[in-house]
């Protein structure tokens, strides 16, 4: 079983991407033999109000049993711990919260509460450090990227928080891995959607140090091709114990 | 199809190599070629700020059985030191490839990269020459890159890169046309891959052939590649 834990549905602002719509989305899976996507509204990542493209995704996934709902959680707006008891009773595998394009302190105290909210709910938050190159971004696409103490910062702010990072490469992974105790570290995953593949040994080298059960499967799709995470894993010389870790047990673990 | 940049920074810069260290990574590059001949061919890299011995180097590279001119950023594209090496590649009948900047927007340390109008005024002085924009996947504002060589026949687009962009290679068709697009990888040959696989679904067979090796085949010297 595959499962990518880093795909989105929708538009992007910022430049033309085909593929955005669910059934494109489902084609693209069918090419890569994904067999489950969590998806977040992309759009809504850009509104004033994230949450407000939540009730698309839940509409849209009800539709497609292989696509689950990642919602977004904008803890700087009224009424977000509805948002989070909403995403609990639909069964989403976690909620995501970008602070940086919500234009949120990503260690201020609005973070620390829906840190907290998610650790109380067992829902684990995901976070991107980016949706794209910074040397290739519309010059109005001015969020900054999410910085690595940010992501120390909230693991340690409650015990209980489980975190999923996407888009992150090497040197972010390492910092933060190696920045943290061996029991912080436990509750955050990476996504290997921006860790480069052989023969560059990133990868390679994250999977031994970090180790394989801190990574699951993630794409990025549409704004990336999935084909290239499949690519990477098919390049290293890896066990099917270790790639079934990667691909779906440590995203449902 | 490979190049060597100099000692890679061991006694020379990357994007500055000196003439000695050219001839060391040319001719660890000619080495490779006779070792593994049916897999790999060279480019010769040369600085031009040294023009005689660019000039020079270049037709060693050439005789000895290179089959392209590789110049990455030595000096600005459009700078008239690159003519005469242009004027070589025209001769011997081998395309050059370029290192691009999608779009820079400033200086950086290291190297004096060129983007993609650079090179579009180098291609328009040399229309015999075929050009190769390198790595449309290597970072940066890959749009305004295919904006700028849209309409120059000469200018071919490189697929290399680590970037995996959805949208990309589907703008490099619509942009540039098949025809003019070559596949490649760069350092990350997991993109390269990945590429690859969703050029499958994008092109048909028959365009999937001129991406992988018959556009290749067509601008590069005729003894470049075995027959089959």
């Amino acid at each position: 079983m595959r499962i990518d834990v880093n795909s989105f549905l929708g538009s992007y602002p910022w430049r033309r991407v085909p593929g955005t719509s669910p059934d494109a989305l489902l084609r693209a899976m069918d090419r890569t033999a994904v067999d489950q996507a969590w998806v977040t509204h992309l759009p809504g990542i850009f509104w004033r109000d994230p949450a407000a493209g939540n009730p698309w995704l839940y509409e849209t996934v009800q539709r497609h049993e292989r696509l689950r709902p990642v919602p977004a959680v904008h803890p700087g707006l009224a009424g977000w711990e509805r948002v989070l008891a909403e995403a609990r009773d639909a069964g989403a595998p976690a909620v995501r919260c970008d602070p940086t394009y919500y234009g949120l302190d990503p260690v201020g105290p609005q973070m620390h509460a829906v840190v907290q909210a998610c650790s109380s709910e067992g829902v684990p938050l995901m976070l991107s450090v980016r949706l794209e190159d910074a040397r290739q971004r519309h010059p109005n696409d001015r969020a900054p990227e999410l910085p690595p103490w940010a992501v120390r910062a909230l693991v340690r702010s409650d015990p209980g928080v489980r975190l999923i990072i996407t888009h992150a490469d090497r040197p972010f992974i390492e910092e933060v891995h190696f920045g943290s105790t061996p029991e912080e570290a436990s509750r955050i995953v990476w996504d290997i959607c921006w860790i480069w593949g052989p023969p560059e040994d990133h990868l390679e080298t994250l999977l031994r140090t970090v180790g394989v059960q801190r990574f699951v499967f993630g794409t990025g799709q549409p704004l990336r091709l999935p084909e290239n995470s499949v690519a990477k894993l098919d390049l290293l010389d890896l066990t099917p114990e270790q790639r079934g870790a990667i691909e779906s047990e440590n995203a449902l673990g | 199809m490979a190049s060597i940049l100099g000692s890679w920074g061991l006694t020379s810069p990357i994007y500055f190599p000196s003439p000695a260290d050219i001839e060391y990574g040319n001719d660890c590059l000619l080495g490779l070629q006779r070792t593994h001949p049916g897999r790999i061919r060279g480019y010769c890299v040369v600085n031009p700020n040294f023009r005689a011995h660019a000039e020079s180097e270049v037709q060693r590279c050439l005789d000895a059985g290179m089959i392209g001119i590789k110049l990455a950023a030595s000096r600005r594209a459009s700078d008239p030191l690159l003519d005469p090496i242009c004027r070589i590649a025209a001769t011997r009948g081998v395309p050059v490839l370029h290192h691009i900047w999608q779009h820079r927007q400033r200086e950086y340390a290291g190297q004096e990269a060129s983007d993609a109008t650079e090179l579009g005024q180098l291609a328009a002085r040399h229309p015999k020459v075929n050009f190769l924009l390198a790595h449309i996947g290597g970072g940066g504002d890959w749009i305004y890159s295919l904006a700028a060589v849209r309409h120059l026949p000469n200018v071919f687009v490189d697929l290399s890169g680590s970037g995996v962009d959805g949208g990309m290679l589907d703008s490099c068709v619509e942009a540039v046309g098949v025809a003019r697009l070559l596949w490649g990888c760069d350092l990350t040959i997991d993109t390269g891959w990945a590429k690859l696989r969703y050029l499958e679904h994008l092109l048909s067979a028959a365009d999937l052939e001129l991406v992988r090796w018959r556009n290749a085949a067509r601008i590069f010297p005729p003894a470049a590649f075995s027959p089959d």
